[in-house]
């Protein structure tokens, strides 16, 4: 509880990093709340790592500012910055045992008893009795809670973590997503987590940033992001969308009407980021419904008919593909809920969803559909590092 | 909580022994190397263990007898004592001279020379390319009384107008440490270049500054190449005569030099194989108590 002060929001202002002619991170600017779970999502190689690296101190900016609270942080030397990490690669002394690892920051400010402290923290990551074992020793699982340990024990402003979680298995993943959020319930620090992953991110983080070249594409709660997509991009890292490249012609009584390959649609105005010229009609997989015939259609729903040209059955939910007529394939996942008899491939079917289900996209002109076409789920973009 | 407790420790694959089709093969790998060193080391040692054990009153002309003289090392010792401290105190010396220089170049090379780094290491193995004896000649002639290097001295009167170099303790502790340098620099390159920069910046993050950084990571996890550096260094050094004989005079002669000198001048072959004991128990001596301070158990 060295250097807590209250209101140290974690904020970017204009924060620029190039690496020679290559621009990671574009005049980002961010505030991140005191004791808020936050996590930077994008695929590798968008800037994200970067923008956590100079949180951290580990890099400068070439242009721009850091503050923690009211204080400038960017040129201060990491190690004179209340922020810790939690490295992608761990980075765990290997000479020393784990005792030795989870008290080295605190032994680096003078501290000589840390004994108490040390067995303490060790509790909380699940890992009583390890002590005096070397990393070395230790499985992935284990080698991340030391980590974990290791950067809380400091109790750190902010407390950043790169990919964490990505050298475990899914099922131990899971597992500790869950057991960081709770960790960061009870200690209240400000987590900046770094994810390629966005079920990982949409599970653990108050706010999500979608983070694409080095800028920010949208900034806000999982819910949020995933129910109004900003960009076509965060449309389809984040879960999947069906985008139909249109024309909208303008509000008309809180409506915006628009015009996909001959067909009328209406999206409700405040679900609309354009509401003229050239937009994609978004709507996700799961608010789509399929049924036999034109007449089965609920009134007020839109629809679009098409041809099943592949059903996948993956237990909580079948995912089609539907062709439309002018050969785009929707996806839609039909939830396996009960009452539903599975869709042959090659029947004539139409799909139907609720207008304020859908949300309008700006879209560049000459741009066509943006749908994924894959029927599984696309579990990360990125490769994994 | 209770989530943690069920995940069960990973324990370590043991890789089984691969009993192959022929399992004598590695012996049949080793022998060539075993039977060299049995011929050339192993009985040449039993050898000069038994001359260590002849008769002192002997000589090549007269041949040698075999009686057991335990006498040789006590008299040895008691004859030779100033020159073998003067070896251990040569080599000490040029041990920490040259680990005062060759760690910093060691980290360069491999920390911070970048593309350069190769090149770098080149010219630490280049001097080998040239025999040990040129190298010690040459540098007779830097050192020399008329060399550019003393008249520098002098002139700015580090050197008395009569001082010297040559033929003085500190221009055989100068050979010493310039001869066996790549020694101590290749292991420690070595080690060093196996660090993990991100360790320092997960140091640099937990608070340590540079110094606190080097001091509690990177130093002990050079720590290996250190003493295997070190001690490359020192073995030799301490037995070495040629920097001895050629930059110094007798008052600097080591023990090298006096065991030279007992086989191919005075021809007291006894004398001369109970030194060379004397000389590797020494050592060996020497070698323990340091690697039991330095407290590294992979060394040994």
């Amino acid at each position: 509880m060295a250097q807590k002060e209250p209101g140290g929001d974690l904020r970017l202002v204009d924060v620029t990093k190039r690496f020679g002619i290559f621009t990671a991170v574009d005049e980002l600017t961010l505030t991140v709340p005191q004791g808020t779970f936050f996590a930077l999502l994008g695929a590798s190689g968008c800037g994200k790592t970067t923008t956590l690296r100079m949180v951290a101190g580990l890099e400068e900016p070439t242009s721009g500012q850091v503050f923690l609270g009211e204080q400038d942080i960017t040129r201060l030397r990491p190690y004179r910055r209340p922020v810790n990490t939690v490295f992608q690669s761990y980075a765990l002394f290997p000479h020393l045992d784990i005792a030795e690892n989870v008290a080295f920051g605190l032994r680096r400010r003078g501290l000589r008893n840390v004994a108490g402290q040390v067995e303490q923290m060790l509790a909380l990551v699940q890992l009583d009795g390890y002590g005096p074992r070397r990393p070395g020793q230790l499985s992935g699982g284990q080698q991340q809670r030391v980590a974990l340990a290791r950067a809380l024990i400091n109790h750190p402003q902010v407390l950043l973590l790169d990919e964490p979680l990505g050298a475990l298995d899914l099922k131990l993943r899971r597992q500790m997503q869950i057991e960081l959020k709770r960790i960061q319930t009870e200690v209240g620090i400000t987590f900046v987590h770094v994810t390629h992953d966005q079920e990982e991110a949409m599970t653990m983080a108050d706010t999500v940033a979608v983070m694409n070249a080095g800028r920010i594409e949208q900034l806000g709660a999982p819910a949020e992001l995933y129910d109004y997509p900003a960009t076509a991009f965060v449309a389809n890292f984040l879960g999947q969308s069906n985008l139909l490249a249109g024309d909208a012609a303008g509000t008309s009584a809180g409506d915006v009407p628009v015009q996909v390959h001959g067909a009328r649609f209406t999206v409700p105005a405040e679900r609309a980021r354009a509401v003229r010229g050239p937009v994609h009609l978004g709507v996700r997989p799961e608010k789509l419904h399929l049924v036999g015939s034109v007449e089965a259609v609920p009134t007020g729903s839109q629809h679009l008919a098409g041809v099943v040209t592949d059903a996948s059955y993956t237990g909580v939910s079948t995912q089609y593909l539907v062709r439309t007529d002018w050969g785009t394939e929707l996806t839609v996942f039909a939830a396996n809920s009960g009452g539903s008899t599975p869709v042959p491939v090659g029947t004539p079917v139409v799909a139907h969803w609720r207008a304020e289900h859908a949300f309008l996209l700006p879209r560049e002109p000459g741009e066509s559909d943006r749908t994924t076409g894959l029927v599984d789920e696309p579990a990360a973009v990125g490769a994994p590092t | 909580m209770t989530l943690l407790a069920r995940v069960p420790a990973n324990p370590a694959p043991v890789a089984p022994l691969r009993r192959g089709r022929y399992p004598l093969l590695p012996y049949l790998l080793l022998l060539p190397g075993a039977a060299w060193l049995l011929v050339f080391f192993g009985l040449p040692l039993v050898q000069l263990a038994a001359t260590s054990l002849y008769d002192p009153a002997g000589s090549l002309a007269t041949g040698y007898a075999m009686t057991w003289a335990v006498d040789n090392y006590p008299a040895a010792l008691q004859a030779y004592w100033p020159q073998f401290s003067r070896s251990f105190l040569y080599a000490g010396i040029a041990t920490v001279l040259a680990l005062l220089m060759g760690y910093p170049l060691a980290y360069a090379i491999a920390l911070k020379a970048g593309r350069w780094k190769n090149l770098l290491l080149v010219c630490v193995i280049a001097p080998m390319f040239t025999s040990f004896l040129v190298r010690t000649l040459a540098w007779k002639t830097i050192l020399s009384d008329n060399g550019w290097l003393v008249g520098l001295l002098r002139d700015v009167h580090l050197l008395d107008a009569d001082g010297r170099l040559l033929a003085t303790p500190v221009a055989v502790v100068l050979g010493l440490t310039y001869n066996f340098l790549p020694f101590l620099v290749l292991p420690l390159y070595a080690s060093l270049e196996r660090l993990d920069y991100r360790l320092l910046e997960a140091a640099s993050d937990l608070y340590a500054s540079p110094v606190g950084a080097f001091r509690r990571v990177t130093l002990p996890l050079s720590m290996p190449g250190l003493i295997a550096g070190t001690l490359l260094f020192f073995i030799p050094a301490s037995g070495d005569y040629i920097n001895a004989e050629l930059l110094g005079t007798p008052n600097e002669y080591m023990i090298g030099n006096v065991i030279d000198s007992a086989f191919l001048v005075r021809l007291d072959y006894p004398q001369g194989a109970a030194l060379s004991f004397l000389l590797m128990a020494a050592v060996l001596a020497v070698v323990f108590v340091y690697l039991r301070r330095a407290g590294t158990e992979e060394v040994l």
